[in-house]
């Protein structure tokens, strides 16, 4: 099997697994979609990987092979960093929840108190 | 101080061995004021001392930090209309006697501060550290146009409008309940004063005199103010 089919197969297997997990409703629209560009991009590319030559010259890059490297690289970064404060949004959301929990317990333990 | 309800806030993590006689002073020394202990999700029987001991006890599901403790602390006293809140720790380190003296404090200021190098104690720093905390105090004495020399200290007291923002706005990081708080509302136009005390020695535990973790602190205290004076003031 030439490389070209085999990056092109692990492409479209990731698709299919995007696509099961959002069938299932595992993976909100919003991550599936960016993660479904991509694989639809990456697949033709695998393929024939000359068809970004002329972007790479263009760009003064060598190859359209290195340039789609360096454009995984960015682009990975990029969704780490968006994660990260994907989670500190979260984390701000749960220690909210978490204060308005505990002083909804102490206004039943006040409550009950005056009751007995 | 006799008309005012005050509350005091003590935020405790696994502090059972000194969380009742630390109550029982606040009540045998200040018997007027409310206590709530603020247990931030403890493994011990903090909650059930600090009850016993006769303080109103909220329980967070898990811990967040002295932050969200004292947020939530905040909250409490916004909600039950509390004039006053007293920022204080569990561990024995703060006196009560110096409550009244900063509550006074208040008629001219939204913010008190209980600081240590103020002519009372001896407490020293040396190295990393002490730099640190000349430039924390440097830095925030010219923001708050008043000098304050003990920027990190946690024995604070404030007036009702500052206990609405605390309720809502209280940073859960490292320096961010002391340096960041503080930036904030000195840049918001609060008038913060400090109040010298005296510090006893923390019941279990010393502060790190480590140069390599002073260092770390030197710089997390520079990172956390530069980033607190770069912020929009929107208090």
């Amino acid at each position: 099997m030439s490389l070209t089919v085999f990056t092109a197969a692990v492409g479209v297997v990731i698709l299919l697994f995007i696509l099961e997990l959002l069938r299932r409703r595992q993976i909100r629209e919003k991550y599936a979609a960016l993660w479904i560009v991509v694989l639809v991009a990456v697949v033709p590319l695998a393929l024939f990987p000359r068809i970004s030559d002329p972007i790479a010259h263009a760009l003064g890059v060598a190859s359209g092979v290195s340039l789609a490297l360096f454009g995984g690289f960015v682009f990975l970064l990029l969704v780490c960093i968006h994660l990260s404060w994907e989670m500190s949004r979260l984390e701000e959301e749960t220690r909210t929840l978490a204060e308005e929990i505990a002083l909804i317990r102490t206004r039943l333990d006040e409550k009950g108190q005056v009751e007995r | 101080m006799t008309t005012q309800r005050i509350l005091m806030i003590l935020p405790a993590w696994n502090e059972a061995d000194s969380i009742g006689n630390v109550i029982g002073e606040i009540r045998e020394v200040l018997p007027t004021v409310d206590i709530l202990v603020v247990d931030d999700g403890s493994t011990d029987k903090t909650a059930q001392l600090a009850a016993e001991a006769g303080a109103k006890v909220a329980k967070l599901p898990y811990n967040l930090g002295v932050g969200g403790a004292r947020r939530l602390g905040y909250k409490y006293a916004r909600e039950h209309g509390y004039d006053v809140a007293v920022q204080f720790d569990s561990d024995g380190q703060h006196d009560p006697r110096y409550v009244p003296a900063l509550v006074a404090a208040l008629d001219s200021a939204d913010l008190v501060i209980g600081a240590r190098f103020a002519g009372e104690g001896d407490y020293q720093a040396r190295g990393p550290r002490r730099w640190a905390m000349s430039l924390l105090s440097g830095v925030l004495s010219r923001v708050a146009k008043h000098k304050l020399t003990d920027t990190t200290s946690g024995l604070r007291v404030v007036a009702r409008p500052l206990i609405d923002v605390y309720a809502t706005w209280y940073p859960v990081e490292y320096l961010g309940d002391t340096i960041d708080t503080l930036a904030h509302v000195a840049r918001g136009g609060y008038r913060v004063v400090q109040v010298p005390v005296t510090m006893r020695p923390r019941a279990g535990g010393v502060a790190s005199a480590n140069p390599f973790k002073s260092t770390v602190y030197l710089g997390r205290a520079v990172l956390v103010i530069v980033m607190a004076l770069l912020r929009k003031r929107d208090v």
